[in-house]
This record gives C-alpha cells, structure tokens and sequence, in this order.
C-alpha cells in the first residue's frame, strides 16, 4: 500500500488542485496510466501513476486543493502495509488534516478529528514541544503524511521568529465574507488567481517602482507593416502586428542597454543579476487568467519569427496548454492594452525581472513635421523600473533607442 | 598560495616528502619509467632513481605485501595501486596484514605507509573498472581512510598520510586529478579524522566526500545564486576515522540533511552518515535523512547508461528540494522569487 502524494509541478508551486480523477477507487492502474489532472499555479498538468496497483482511496476529490506531499489517493501495490481496505485503514486517522480549501463537496477522508493518538511530528519538533509546553493536537502538519515540522509551529515556536516573512502579511478576514447588504457571492480562486495575487501584491509592495513615459511618431512603423503584411499575404504567410514589431524593438533595446536586462536577487545577495540572454515575457489576458509566456532569445529572432512564436504562446495560453518551461525564464515584460484603446497605462514589474514595459494604442494626432501641421500615428509607452538596480537616467535611455528604433523601423527588419 | 591542479598537488607534495626524508619510497606498476598511468609520479624515477622509485610486477598482493615489510622495518613507503578496483588482489595483505599487525604483535612494529589509489566510474572503463570500493577498506579498524576532494586537501591530507604510523588508505578519484584550486605554499599537514565544513549554511546539510564533496559545494554555491538557499556543505574529508562532531554540529544548526556518494546506496557511507545523524542529532531532526547514490548495478560501459547510474546533479538538487518541502521550507518563504 503506498500513498500518492500531491507532486511539485513546478518552482514555485506550493499548493495544486485536482481538476479530475481519471481513475475511480477500485480501478487497475497501469504504470504511466493517467491517475489524475493537477492544476497548479501555472498549468494543469496530468499525473501519472510510477506504481501500478489497484486505486483503494481517493483522499482528495475533485477540486480539492492542498498542499504538495499531502496524500491524494492510495494506491495497493500490493506489497506489504495495510490488509484492511483503506476506507477504514487507520492511517487515515493520523493524518492530521487534509487540507482542503475550496472544496466544494466535503472530503470524504477527512481525519477523524476526535482521535489524537496518532500525532506525527518531526523529533525536532517533539522536542521543542516538550521544551516549550506545546499542545501538538492544536497543530496542523503541511509535511509528507501530514507531518508537523518546525515551520508549523509557527509562531509559537521561538526558533521560527528567525524567519521573518518577507512583505506585508494580508491581516485574515475575520467573520462572514458574504454578507447580504453588498449582495456579494464568493467567486473561488483558481490556483493562476491565487498566484497573480500574491506574486503581484508582493511585487507592489517590496519593489520600488517608477515610471518612464514617452512616445514614438510611429507613422513610419504602421507604414512599414502594412507593406510587410502586403509581401506577407502574397507569400502565404502569417501578417506581423505592432506588437511583434514591439518586441523586436524592446529585445535590440535591451540588447544595447543590458542593465535593463536584470534582476534584483534579494537583500542579502552580494551582487544583482544580468542576463546575457534576452528573453520577453508578454502578458496575455487568457480565458484563465493573467499569464505571461515567453519568447526566449527573442533578440536574434526576426519580426515574422517572433509573429509566429507569440501566436502559437497566445493561442495556447487561451486553451491552457502552455506548459512551466514556456512561461519561466524571462528577463522582461511587456504588456500591451492598445487593442482596448488604452492611451497609456502603468505596470506592475514581474519579479525577479528588473522592469516591465506597458505600451499603449497607435492613435492618429496632429503632429508638427518641419513647419507643417501633419496627421501621424503616434504611441505612448511606460517603462516600470525597479529602483533598486536601474535609475531614472538609465530607463531614460532606454527609452530613447526604443523611440529611435521604433521611429526608425527599417533597423528593426534587417 | 599556488594554483595548481589536484594531480600536481600530488606530484608536488610526493617529491617534496621525498626531499625530507630519505625513507619515503613508492612502488607501483608503471609508475617509474612511464610515470604513471595518471601521471602523479611523472620525473619522480630520474630525480630520484631506481631504489626510491620501484617499478613493480602486475602483482598487486605481492608488491603491497612487499610494502607492508619495507614500512615494519622502518620505511615510508607509498604505493600507487593504478585503481581502487585492483585493490581487491591485494586486499587480504591491506585488511589482515597492514591493518592489523600493530594490535596482534603488541606494538612491537608499526606499519607507516600509504597507499595511493584513484575510485570513480564515469570514464567507461566498464563494470570491474569503476568502483568506489573505500567502504570495504573504511570499514576496517586498523586502516586509516582518507578521501581528499580539493588540490589543498590532497596535499595536506597526503604530508598528514605520509608522516602518520599507521597504514592510510589515500582515495584519489580519476574525476578530479585535473579540477585546479589554491594550494598553499608551506607544509602544513591536515588532521586526519577531521571534516571540513567548505561551506557555511543554514537551510540544509550536505555531506558529501572525494568527487562528492566537490560537486555538492558547487550545487550550494549554484542554488543560493539562483533559489537563495543558505544551504552548509560538510566535505568529510577522512572516512576512518569519522569526524561525527562536525556532522552532528552542523545538523544540529540546520535539522535536515542530505548525503552523496559515488558509491552503491545500500550499507554505504551514507548509511553510516545517515546513523551518525540519528543517534547525535536525533532531536534535531527535522525530516529523515536522504542519500543520493549510485544506481544498484554493476557500472554500464555504454555512455548513456554510465551517466543513467551515477548520481547526477538533478538527483541532488531533488533531494534537496524533496527535503526541503518536507520541512515546509518554501511554503513558509513568501519572498517574490520562490
């Protein structure tokens, strides 16, 4: 009998959600037959079974989210272990608590609460509560099997006070969350969500942010694509848009100021970050929420190539197929709201990236050329920075080789 | 300091050991007028002739043999075994001769040599070529094992071998003979039975010997610049005897550890580590112990299969990490790059 335990998808997954049970308790399952779907913060992936066996319990249903090692499903393997069915094994007993936050139906091997002789915790942890006089049955284990480990102890332990979370810490909500004068309805996070919200609000809250506007006379660039997508179409080949033209400015930019292309790796670190590598991240509203694939090397890519990669990432985002590799790894941002005739806007930088561009619509305006009034396309963009490793004169500059380079298109083609 | 490779640290620390006392000698197959099938003894034969640099015979049990009388009667003699897996002819003179005639005779003669030989797979010299059998001499009472995995190490802990009465088995390790480091210039020889802690840390222990040590202090290095781990390196430097102290203090201050080895898993150093742990730290203990070793299989000669078997630098990274979840490290973290 061995337990199945929720795997570590990713990074930075630290919680997944089973988004389906391919197997039902009583099924054979055949090594690298799929066992279940797992949604994690960045992809659903699907899991498959390294044992083969007959499934005896599923622990988490459909939808239940808990942490990685947190047994899901039991699997006989039949060697050793328990004899009695797994409905009723014991071991479930000493699992202290599945965690299971937006569960809709209830877990049905939820641990009998009223039986606390099966405490599991680390020695480390059994000797600060002797120590310290600690009641272990008020305490919840996030280890493998439910474990309590030192970071549970929380802090009621003195050795924890050492690790002192970074960020400001979002104070619980305390009493009802729906209530009937706001008419309010709970919407449960997904796991993007749940990661959007902390990634985000820690990025706003720990990194010093200012912002660069400027605008480009990109006349020349809306020209220039409409004669490329012209050659395009005649070719049989997919059209460009402002966009990809945009990254290729932003990469030949970064490439000429590589301390754009940077990371602040923490308070403690000796030194900062830059990448040789020069690789655009770009933000896309999907059906699932805010993710950001990225286009590696996106510097020694042509403006068709580049087309064509964020088309594919796009179009998979919006059904959910892009994988961990595809959206980790970037050196930059950028985020384009110009298709909703967004003017100009502000971002919020993707950490560990060292800034975050947000570009505006092109919008016909009345602009002096010599001394004559002219109607040109123009466009504003915001260079988010993180203070820390970049200044303002430096952003400044960046700014200004992607004017020139936006204004100038035919050194973005050649 | 001098930067120098492991072998010429080696070379260096031979010839000059050689320099200051007249009763170091070496013996060995093809260590004279080839200089050696990894070149440590390269101009050793022509600096100081046939007497001190003896060519021997394909008979690993007879010149070992021949090597444990010349050090009862008062030589220092080292012997270079071409690898630890040839050891095995020559293992009934190291475990019931070297080792053991000091206690069986009463003290009446000593046994200070040394004897020079290289483990590690990885060079596809096949199944019988590529052991790391240092467990089956560590296990020895008698012997003396040590397991240098840095150019500065193999020069303190070879004076230390030399100079010490008992017999050492001095494990080299065929990965590392051209890994280059600082060496310094004075003759300082190491403690034998003390381990180093190469890298100060406090999110996890990582224990590790000879080749081992080496790549577990890179991974430590690589993991705090790209995942800010705070993770302590323990190069363990001498098997026998087992600095517990330094294992136990450093698990003390971290409550989790993981252990590398070149070696099979089962019954390994790791095992022994693993106890150590247990019975010092117990209390401490966070998570159980995990080993990273190498595959239970007779080493494979086809590449892909000989990388397949030997621990990789994944394989320790996922311990790492499997440790480290299991004590909700990264789940209490709640910095922006997690």
């Amino acid at each position: 009998m061995i337990d199945i335990t929720m795997p570590r998808l990713s990074d930075t997954m630290e919680e997944g959600t089973i988004a389906a049970w391919h197997k039902q308790v009583g099924d054979q399952v055949k090594v690298g037959d799929i066992l279940c779907e797992i949604e994690s913060d960045k992809a659903t992936m699907e899991y498959e079974a390294y044992e083969a066996g007959t499934l005896t319990a599923i622990l988490v249903p459909n939808g239940g989210l808990v942490a990685i090692g947190t047994p899901i499903a039991q699997l006989d393997n039949g060697k050793g272990g328990a004899t009695a069915p797994a409905a009723t094994a014991p071991a479930a007993v000493v699992t202290p608590v599945v965690e299971v936050v937006s569960a809709p139906a209830a877990a049905p091997a939820m641990a009998d609460l009223d039986d606390r002789t099966g405490i599991i915790a680390s020695p480390l942890v059994r000797r600060l509560a002797r120590e310290q006089h600690l009641d272990l049955r008020d305490v919840r284990g996030t280890g493998p099997g439910g474990r309590i480990v030192r970071a549970d102890l929380g802090q009621a332990s003195p050795v924890h006070v050492t690790e002192t979370p970074r960020g400001a810490a979002m104070p619980m909500a305390s009493g009802p969350l729906v209530d009937q004068k706001r008419g309010s309805k709970e919407i449960p996070f997904t796991p993007v969500r749940r990661v959007i919200a902390r990634r985000l609000g820690e990025s706003a809250s720990s990194i010093p942010h200012f912002y660069v506007t400027a605008a480009a006379d990109v006349e020349a660039l809306v020209q220039l694509r409409g004669q490329l997508n012209e050659q395009l179409a005649a070719l049989g080949r997919a059209k460009v848009s402002i966009n990809d033209l945009m990254i290729r400015a932003c990469a030949l930019a970064l490439r000429e100021h590589p301390l754009i292309n940077a990371s602040y790796v923490g308070d403690n670190a000796p030194s900062m970050l830059v990448h040789d590598r020069v690789n655009i991240g770009v933000a896309v509203a999907s059906n699932n929420g805010l993710v950001v694939p990225v286009i590696v090397d996106a510097d020694v890519k042509t403006v068709s190539e580049l087309g064509a990669e964020s088309r594919d990432l796009v179009s998979q985002a919006s059904t959910k197929g892009l994988s961990i590799d595809q959206m980790s790894g970037g050196t930059f941002t950028i985020s384009n709201l110009g298709m909703f005739g967004v003017e100009e806007f502000t971002a919020i930088i993707n950490p560990p990236e060292g800034a975050i561009l947000a570009v505006g619509g092109t919008k016909k305006e009345a602009v002096v050329v010599g001394d004559e009034v002219v109607v040109h396309h123009r466009m504003k963009f915001t260079l988010s920075a993180d203070h820390r490793i970049i200044d303002g004169a430096l952003a400044a500059q960046f700014l200004q080789t992607l004017t020139r380079l936006l204004e100038n298109p035919l050194s973005l083609i050649i | 300091m001098t930067l120098m490779s492991y072998r010429q640290a080696l070379h260096d620390t031979l010839r000059s050991e050689m320099l200051r006392d007249e009763n170091v000698m070496l013996m060995g197959e093809e260590i004279g007028v080839f200089e050696g099938s990894y070149k440590i003894t390269a101009g050793l034969l022509a600096e100081f002739g046939e007497k001190r640099v003896r060519d021997t015979p394909i008979a690993e049990e007879g010149f070992t043999g021949a090597a444990i009388g010349a050090a009862m009667l008062g030589l220092r003699p080292v012997v270079e075994l071409m690898t630890i897996n040839f050891s095995l002819i020559a293992i009934d003179q190291i475990v019931n001769h070297a080792a053991k005639i000091y206690g069986m005779f009463g003290g009446q003669a000593k046994v200070p040599m040394v004897i020079r030989t290289p483990g590690g797979g990885g060079q596809q010299l096949g199944a019988t070529h590529s052991q790391n059998i240092e467990l089956y001499y560590a296990f020895v009472p008698g012997l003396k094992v040590v397991a240098p995995s840095t150019p500065a190490d193999a020069k303190a802990l070879m004076l230390a071998a030399i100079r010490d009465d008992d017999p050492v088995l001095f494990l080299e390790n065929l990965a590392l003979y051209n890994t280059k480091g600082e060496v310094p210039d004075h003759d300082e020889p190491a403690i034998i039975g003390k381990a180093k802690v190469t890298r100060e840390g406090s999110h996890l222990t990582l224990i590790g010997y000879s080749r081992m040590a080496y790549v577990a202090k890179k991974i430590a290095d690589q993991l705090a610049d790209s995942d800010h781990l705070d993770i302590e390196v323990v190069d363990l430097c001498s098997l026998r005897p087992l600095d517990r102290e330094t294992i136990i203090n450093s698990v003390k201050k971290t409550s989790c550890a993981v252990v590398v080895e070149d070696d099979w898993l089962t019954y390994g150093i790791g095992a022994e580590v693993a106890a150590t742990i247990s019975d010092g730290a117990f209390d401490y203990l966070d998570a159980p112990v995990r080993r990273v070793a190498m595959a239970e299989v007779p080493m494979p000669y086809a590449k892909s299969l000989e990388t397949a078997a030997l621990p990789s630098e994944d394989d320790i990274i996922k311990a790492i990490y499997q440790t480290l979840d299991a004590i909700g490290h990264r789940r209490s973290k709640t910095g922006p790059h997690d």
